[in-house]
């Protein structure tokens, strides 16, 4: 197999994306002597590198996820540090708290990774804004026309209806959302006033550290902390996808259950998943947005990772783009993150 | 419509059966009567058949969402369902004001089909431009013919008996045979008065329930089998003991002269069993018999001789006239088991003991070689069953029907009153050669799945099976699937041979239509044999040793 590579800004390697200009990683699978990272969600964010570049905004999130050990150094959005001679600058991503493009300079010519992307609003992190370049590295978690996201307006007005709705039966609502990134989007949705709003212990972690980095959520009452006889009619859980079936739910009575994932665009997925209700509800761009992205940006090369890559690459291609898909292999996405909740609920 | 596709969602949504019944029971309450009689059809299963060619279909939902056609057909590929993904890709359109389900059906669906496909094509896009995401999955699961509720019948029995408070026994009755999705035939499900005029109704079908048993191999003499469902059932002298027959189930109503077969699909089976409906025809008025259709001998007296293989009943299931060849090589005889009613009067309340012993008064008098009562099997003890039972395949039966005495003639499948104790499955080991999405739940995983044998060398295809597996080995095979596929042709993947499983079924016979040269009945996966590797299978060989004679 030939070697991905664009100029010596960026390589695709067994050990992820690296710039050999620079001698760096960005988001690398295995532990690396020094790694740029997008965001703290654990399949970017590997435990093991000695030193590690993210956001300032982040910060909190990446503290509370990776060994003490390690060397950090944080940048704020917009800022330029220059490493081996390569301008490494970092602009917002819009997935999830802290996460960033990283925009890498050498030599005239413009690399970005942005990592999980998404547009649109969420008030718990900066939106993402195009950065021009020469070469652009996309996810493709959900790029196939299937999706296709709806204002997030829309869907917390579905979320608290239902809510509502349950609370009127005297039943106790648990939403799940991954532990960092969607458990606050979510909360941040939520209706206060319609009833208390209590969280799992791996969503609070996450929540604690998205309110130390000045993020404004409602009142949460950790679950944990509460007596095991509470009442628990008419109020909100928001909980990880992994304690769905198991006996931490009994304590609730009667329950309403709803998972929030971009999965649950698709009825067969959103019927594995055994819960009521499915909220389509994603932090990552759909097939419309991951193409008005590519345009905004308009890069010479586009690389596809993360997803539906063949795929992503193979319709740029039919639309007169340079496009290579780093991962051929179908992948299917949809535990990636629940693995990262159970660690955290392991943990 | 929108009422309709809501009650599709709240039905689709939740597992529960008591919000099952709740949601149809909404509906029947707040929708017109003809509506929801055309809810009743949909939910009972009956289907529309496929009103627009889905190639054409799938050619003009992706001119329509702007992306080239494989695109579509990777999109189809993800979601594995063909209106759910019509219903995701094209872009939504703007509901404009509701019809009503029966304006849908009648004035804007059931139309389509003589049109020319131009014509189809305005009309389909001008149907995705009036439908969201939700309403339209529902709209193109009726254009595509597919449209399945996922619930029974009984479900649906109980939802009408909650609208209209009338009991389930009658709700069942009434929906029994034939009829039409209109207003009138509403008012008549629902109706507190009605008695029931019409001649060809048939009565709700009795099942059996299967006796769960701990697998113990058979032709042990029956010894474990027989302590074993002592332990459930309890005293032999509650039960009588039939053979349970592989045919086609099904009632014979004899009612003013008119003779109506039907089976247990409600297929009123016109022409197809002549014989037996000459048999039929010498039953006395007011007479309903519940029974089975069998491939048998008759010998040279005119009596019926033995049940002969399901592969000979195979020969005439399916013609809609039967010619006199092969009306001598396949007679079929209805064998009687029960009695409904008699002189007119329902005596399904009645015990089995009784309606059993009216039954032999009814059909001694008629002579004829095409119309027997099925007999008892003798026995004071389970073991003695349990012996009888080892010689189930010999008569080509699949077992014994066990009936308590004092049960009454259900409707469905009632725990406790009719148990069939079927003999233990062949099973074989196969290769997974080939692999294919599923349906419904399983939309998106390889769940279907093709298994071969060896022959000479090669690998031969043998049976296809869906069930058995649990989620987490469901999941497993998925991930093997798609590391593993060495081809793909349409939605059928073809996996490297490896995983070797151990299928179960219940029949075997020759056949030229398959390539094997042989087709099993009812294969399933028992289990995933992780010990074995692909060159451990059982060779077709094995397989054909287990063909009864001739
Ligand atoms: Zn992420
Ligand atoms: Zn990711």
């Amino acid at each position: 197999m030939s070697i991905i590579q664009h100029s010596n800004l960026l390589q695709n390697t067994e050990r992820g994306l690296y710039c050999p200009a620079g001698d760096f990683y960005v988001d690398p699978k295995r532990p690396v002597k020094r790694a740029v990272i997008t965001h703290a969600h654990s399949d970017h964010a590997r435990w093991g590198c000695e030193h590690y570049l993210s956001s300032t905004a982040g910060e909190h999130l990446v503290r509370m996820r990776l060994s003490p050990d390690a060397e950090f150094d944080f940048l704020r959005y917009g800022e330029t540090i220059t490493h081996h001679g390569v301008k490494v600058t970092l602009f917002p991503a819009g997935h999830i708290l802290g996460s960033a493009q990283v925009r890498l300079e050498h030599n005239g010519r413009v690399a970005v990774v942005a990592g999980d992307y998404k547009l649109g609003p969420d008030s718990t992190c900066a939106s993402w804004e195009p950065v021009p370049c020469d070469l652009f590295v996309t996810e493709s978690t959900f790029a196939l026309p299937v999706y296709r996201w709806r204002d997030q307006t829309e869907i917390f007005a579905e979320v608290n209806a239902w809510w509502k709705a349950s609370a009127e039966e005297d039943k106790c609502c648990l939403l799940y959302g991954y532990a960092v990134g969607k458990s606050q989007r979510l909360l941040a949705g939520l209706d206060a006033s319609i009833g208390p709003i209590y969280t799992h212990g791996a969503v609070e972690k996450g929540v604690a550290a998205y309110r130390a980095s000045g993020v404004e959520l409602p009142e949460t009452i950790y679950v944990g902390e509460v007596e095991r006889k509470a009442d628990f009619r008419g109020a909100m859980v928001v909980a990880v996808p992994s304690a769905h079936g198991t006996p931490w739910m009994r304590r609730f009575g009667k329950v309403s259950a709803a998972m929030a994932s971009g999965w649950m665009m698709v009825r067969g997925t959103r019927r594995r998943r055994a819960a009521d209700r499915g909220f389509v509800l994603s932090d990552h761009v759909d097939w419309a947005t991951t193409l008005k992205a590519i345009e905004l940006c308009d890069p010479e090369q586009v690389w596809v990772h993360h997803g539906y890559s063949a795929i992503l690459a193979r319709y740029l291609q039919s639309i007169g783009r340079d496009a290579v898909a780093l991962d051929q292999a179908e992948r299917r996405d949809e535990n990636e993150d629940d693995e990262i909740d159970q660690a955290e609920a392991n943990a | 419509m929108k009422r309709f596709a809501d009650m599709y969602w709240r039905l689709d949504s939740t597992t529960k059966t008591n919000e099952k019944v709740a949601a149809m029971c909404d509906y029947f309450t707040q929708a017109p009567p003809h509506d929801a009689a055309w809810a009743i059809s949909i939910l009972s299963g009956r289907k529309i058949r496929q009103l627009v060619p889905s190639r054409l279909l799938r050619q003009w939902a992706a001119e329509e969402a702007g992306i080239p056609d494989w695109l579509f057909e990777e999109s189809y590929s993800s979601v594995g369902d063909l209106a759910e993904t019509i219903s995701l890709v094209v872009p939504p359109g703007e509901s404009v004001s509701d019809t009503s389900l029966v304006g849908w059906i009648e004035n804007k669906l059931l139309p389509l089909r003589p049109l020319t496909p131009e014509q189809q094509h305005d009309a389909v896009v001008e149907i995705w431009q009036q439908t969201d995401p939700a309403m339209r999955f529902v709209v193109m699961k009726l254009i595509t013919g597919g449209l399945r509720v996922g619930v029974s019948k009984a479900l649906v029995t109980r939802a009408l008996a909650q609208a209209s408070g009338i009991s389930s026994e009658t709700i069942a009755h009434r929906l029994m045979g034939d009829w039409e999705p209109n207003a009138e035939f509403f008012h008549r499900v629902v109706d507190p008065n009605e008695g029931d005029t019409q001649i060809s109704r048939p009565y709700p079908f009795c099942l059996a329930h299967p006796i769960e048993q701990a697998t113990s191999p058979d032709r042990d003499g029956g010894a474990k089998q027989a302590a074993e469902i002592a332990a459930v059932l309890g005293e032999t002298t509650d039960f009588a003991a039939e053979w349970k027959w592989d045919g086609i189930r099904g009632q014979i109503i004899r009612r003013e002269g008119e003779t109506f077969l039907w089976s247990r699909g409600e297929d009123l089976m016109e022409n197809r069993w002549p014989e037996i409906e000459d048999a039929a025809s010498l039953l006395p008025n007011g007479t309903v018999i519940d029974g089975e259709i069998l491939a048998c001998a008759i010998d040279q007296d005119g009596n019926t001789a033995e049940v002969l293989p399901f592969s000979q009943l195979q020969r005439r299931i399916g013609r809609k006239r039967v010619g006199k060849k092969l009306l001598k090589e396949v007679p079929v005889v209805f064998h009687a088991f029960d009695l409904m009613e008699v002189s007119g009067n329902d005596i399904r309340q009645q015990p089995f003991r009784e309606r059993r012993r009216q039954l032999q008064q009814v059909l001694n008098p008629i002579r004829h070689p095409n119309l027997c009562v099925t007999e008892l099997i003798d026995g004071n003890d389970w073991l003695q069953w349990a012996t009888v039972r080892e010689t189930s395949r010999e008569r080509h039966s699949e077992g014994l029907m066990l009936k308590r005495w004092d049960s009454v003639y259900d409707v469905g499948r009632v725990r406790g009153t009719w148990w069939k104790w079927k003999v233990q499955p062949y099973t074989i080991d196969a290769v997974l050669i080939y692999a294919q999405r599923g349906h419904g739940k399983r939309a998106s995983l390889y769940t279907d799945y093709t298994f071969a044998l060896w022959d000479e060398g090669n690998l031969v295809p043998v049976a296809k099976a869906y069930s058995g597996l649990d989620d987490a080995e469901i999941r497993k095979v998925d991930r093997f699937v798609r590391q593993n596929t060495s081809e793909s042709f349409g939605p059928v993947r073809s996996v490297t041979p490896e995983l070797v499983f151990e299928i179960a079924f219940e029949g075997i016979s020759q056949s030229t239509r398959h390539k094997s040269g042989v087709a099993t009945r009812f294969p399933r996966i028992l289990r995933w044999r992780h010990d074995k590797r692909a060159e451990d299978a059982n060779q077709l060989s094995d397989l054909k040793a287990l063909l009864p004679d001739g």
